[in-house]
C-alpha cells in the first residue's frame, strides 16, 4: 500500500508529463477495447445473419454434397426422405434443391447456382413469397450485388440454361421477381433463388434435394444418406475468416500500445537517470534497492491505472455510440469481403474484453516499467545520493 | 554514556582503474549516545565515505564499524536498509528532498516506510514541522523554498522518526551564514532537548564552532580527536 502511495504522489507530481503520457496510454486502451469489441460484434453479426439468412438451426446435407464442389451436385441429389414429408409440409423442413445454370445478361454467358426453395418458407429471410408471382417465365429472386454484379434489376428477363438430370441442355426465360438486400455473400454472389417444384421439374429431380434447413422447433434425428451439420459446424468458416482478418487488424493495435509504451519507456529511463539523487535518498531513508526498484517500476505501471481511468472519461461515450450506433462503412460490400458484413458494424464490448484489455496493457506496462527500473538494483547509492551513480 | 558507534581499524579502499584508492586507513572511534561531533577536515579527507559507511550505505573494505549493536559489514541489504529505516537520520548538502513531494509528503515519507497509521503520521509530521519552523509551508514544494528552508525540511525528515544518530554530509555548505546559524541552532536544540546524536562531516568553521567534539580527518587518517569543553556558539 505505502509502495502505491508514494508511487502515486511521484506520479501525480511529475505534472504535464504524466497526464501526456496518461493521455496516450488511455487512446490505446480505447481503440484496442474499440477494434476488439468491432471484431467481436461483427463475428456475432456474422453468426446472426448467416443464421437467419442462410443456415436456420442447423442444415442435413446429402452425404456426398460439398458446396466447395460443383462436381458434387448431381450426385449428391437424392429424394427427400419420405419422414420429412409432413415437416415439409408445415415448414418444419425446407428443402433445397441446387444444381448449375447458365445466365445470358446482356448477351453476355454468366455460370450461376440455382437453388430451389419452397415460395412459403419461412425458415430463411430470403423473401421467397415473390417466387409466387404468376409469370409466363420461370420466376428467379436473387441478391443484389448479384443483380448488380450482372447489371440485372427487377422485372428483367432474360434466357437461362441448365441440364436435367440425364445430361441433356434445356433452356428458358426467367423473370427477376425480386431482389433482395442481404450481408451474406453465400445466397447472394452467383446465385438464383426459384421455386423448388420448378426447379425439381426442370431438372428432372421430382421429391429430390441436396440440403434439408432445419427449423429450431424440430429436433435432429438420423438419416440414411443424410448427415446433419449444426450451426456452429456452418458458421465455423466464416469465424474463422473473421479471426483471419482481426489478425490484420491486430496490426494497428500493436501501433497504439507501441506509442504509449515507447512513451512511458522513455519517461522511465530519463526518470531514473534524472532523478538519481531520489533513488539515493529513498535508499538512505531505509528503502532497499528492490524497493526502490518495485517503487519505479509500481510509478510507471500506474501509468495504466490512470490511463484506465481518463480512458473511461472520455472512452465511455465513445463505447455507447459503437455499441449502440455502430459504424457505418457505406462504400464496403459484404460480398467484396466473402463473410457476411453488415454496413453498420456494431461493437461488442463485454466484460471480458475490458478485464482483459486492462490485463493486457497494465502487464505491458509493468514490464515497460521495470526494464529501465532494473538499472537502480546496480546503483551504489553513495553515489546516487550525488548523482552521479549513472 | 552508551557506545552507539564503534569503529574498529577501518580501511576503505576503492578501485581506481587497475589499483585502489585508500580512503580511510585504520580509522578507530567510538560517538556515545548524544554527542553532537564533528568529522573535519579538508575535500578528500575521507569525511564523507566515514559518515557513508556508518550510515550503512557502504561498507568497510577491512576492519569493522558497529552502528547500535549491528555490525555495518555483515549486514544483508535488508537488515542495512532496516537499520536506517529505524535509527538513523540524513541531512544531505544539496538537501535532496523528493521534488515532486510537499513539505509534508517529503517529511512523511520515513513514516510510511514505518508503516504508521495516517494519524500518527500527520500528528508526528506536524510536530516535526514545528521544531523546524514550518508549520507554514506543509503544502509547498521544494522548489518554492528557500536553501534554508529546504535545508529545514530536510532536518525535519531526518528527525520525523527519532533516530538515534542524525548523520549530516555538509549541511550548511549551500547556505549563507545566517541561514546556517538558523540550522544549526536547530540541529542543536534537538540534540539537547531530543538526545539525538549528530555526527556532522564539514569543513565549515560556523558548524565548526558549535560542535562538542571535533574528529579531524587527514587522507583517511584521524589526526586529532578533541572535546570542546565550551563550543564557540
Amino acid at each position: 500500500m505505502k509502495l502505491i502511495k508514494t508511487a502515486f504522489r511521484s506520479l501525480i507530481g511529475n505534472g504535464l508529463k504524466t497526464w501526456l503520457n496518461v493521455f496516450v496510454l488511455s487512446i490505446s486502451f480505447v481503440m484496442i477495447i474499440i477494434m476488439q469489441g468491432i471484431l467481436q460484434g461483427w463475428s456475432k453479426q456474422a453468426i446472426e445473419d448467416a443464421v437467419r439468412w442462410e443456415i436456420a438451426d442447423g442444415q442435413y446435407w446429402q452425404e456426398k454434397y460439398d458446396p466447395h464442389d460443383p462436381f458434387t451436385l448431381d450426385s449428391s441429389t437424392m429424394q427427400i426422405p419420405e419422414v420429412f414429408a409432413t415437416d415439409i409440409k408445415n415448414h418444419l423442413i425446407e428443402p433445397v434443391l441446387i444444381t448449375q445454370g447458365t445466365i445470358y445478361p446482356d448477351g453476355r454467358m454468366q455460370g450461376v447456382l440455382l437453388k430451389g426453395i419452397q415460395p412459403d418458407q419461412h425458415l430463411l429471410e430470403i423473401p421467397t413469397d415473390s417466387l409466387n408471382k404468376v409469370t409466363d417465365e420461370i420466376p428467379v429472386v436473387m441478391g443484389a450485388y448479384m443483380a448488380r454484379q450482372a447489371k440485372l434489376k427487377l422485372n428483367d428477363v432474360l434466357t437461362l440454361r441448365w441440364r436435367d438430370r440425364n445430361g441433356t441442355f434445356e433452356a428458358a426465360d426467367i423473370r427477376i421477381v425480386g431482389v433482395f438486400k442481404t450481408t451474406v455473400p453465400a445466397i447472394d454472389v452467383g446465385t438464383l433463388w426459384l421455386p423448388l417444384d420448378r426447379l425439381q421439374m426442370m431438372t428432372l429431380n421430382e421429391g429430390c434435394a441436396n440440403v434439408l434447413i432445419k427449423s429450431p422447433e424440430k429436433e435432429v434425428i438420423d438419416i440414411a444418406g443424410w448427415n446433419f451439420k449444426t450451426t456452429e459446424k456452418l458458421t465455423e468458416t466464416t469465424l474463422l475468416m473473421v479471426k483471419t482478418k482481426s489478425i490484420g487488424t491486430s496490426v494497428f493495435y500493436v501501433v497504439f500500445l507501441l506509442l504509449g509504451m515507447l512513451a512511458i519507456f522513455d519517461t522511465q529511463t530519463l526518470s531514473i537517470f534524472r532523478r538519481q539523487k531520489e533513488i539515493g535518498t529513498m535508499i538512505a531513508l531505509g528503502m532497499t534497492r528492490k524497493q526502490v526498484v518495485r517503487h519505479f517500476t509500481m510509478e510507471g505501471s500506474l501509468y495504466a491505472i490512470l490511463a484506465l481511468a481518463f480512458g473511461a472519461v472520455w472512452g465511455a461515450p465513445l463505447f455507447y455510440y459503437m455499441v449502440e450506433k455502430g459504424i457505418t462503412f457505406p462504400a464496403v460490400e459484404a460480398a467484396d469481403f466473402g463473410i457476411p458484413m453488415g454496413d453498420t458494424m456494431y461493437a461488442v464490448i463485454t466484460p471480458g474484453l475490458v478485464i482483459g484489455t486492462v490485463l493486457f496493457i497494465f502487464i505491458v506496462t509493468a514490464l515497460v516499467s521495470y526494464l529501465p527500473a532494473k538499472k537502480i538494483a546496480k546503483m551504489n547509492p553513495t553515489e546516487a545520493i550525488r548523482g552521479k551513480a549513472l | 554514556m552508551k557506545t552507539i558507534v564503534d569503529v574498529k581499524s577501518l580501511t576503505k579502499n576503492f578501485p581506481v582503474g587497475a589499483g585502489f584508492f585508500t580512503a580511510l586507513k585504520d580509522v578507530s572511534l567510538q560517538f556515545n549516545e548524544g554527542e553532537f561531533a564533528g568529522l573535519v577536515g579538508p575535500s578528500g579527507s575521507g569525511k564523507t565515505t566515514l559518515l557513508n559507511i556508518i550510515g550503512s550505505l557502504d561498507v568497510p573494505s577491512k576492519g569493522e564499524v558497529v552502528v547500535l549493536q549491528r555490525s555495518v559489514g555483515k549486514l544483508s541489504p535488508k537488515e542495512a536498509a532496516k537499520l536506517r529505516k529505524e535509527e538513523l537520520g540524513f541531512i544531505f548538502q544539496s538537501y535532496n528532498l523528493l521534488p515532486v513531494y510537499t513539505v509534508f509528503e517529503n517529511v512523511e515519507f520515513p513514516l510510511l516506510l514505518l508503516n504508521m497509521t495516517a494519524e500518527e503520521r500527520k500528528e508526528r509530521v506536524m510536530e516535526t514541522l514545528k521544531w523546524v519552523g514550518l508549520t507554514d509551508k506543509v503544502k509547498s514544494r521544494p522548489a518554492q523554498l528557500s536553501g534554508g528552508e529546504c535545508q529545514r525540511v530536510a532536518i525535519a525528515r531526518a528527525m520525523v522518526k527519532r533516530p538515534v544518530l542524525v548523520l549530516a554530509d555538509e549541511p550548511t555548505a549551500n547556505l549563507d551564514s545566517k541561514n546556517s546559524h538558523n540550522i544549526l541552532q536547530t540541529m542543536l536544540k534537538l540534540n539537547e532537548e531530543l538526545k539525538t546524536s549528530f555526527v556532522f562531516a564539514t569543513h565549515d568553521e560556523k558548524v565548526i564552532s558549535y560542535l562538542k567534539r571535533i574528529i579531524r580527518l587527514e587522507d583517511g587518517k584521524v589526526v586529532a580527536d578533541e572535546l570542546i569543553a565550551k563550543p564557540s556558539k
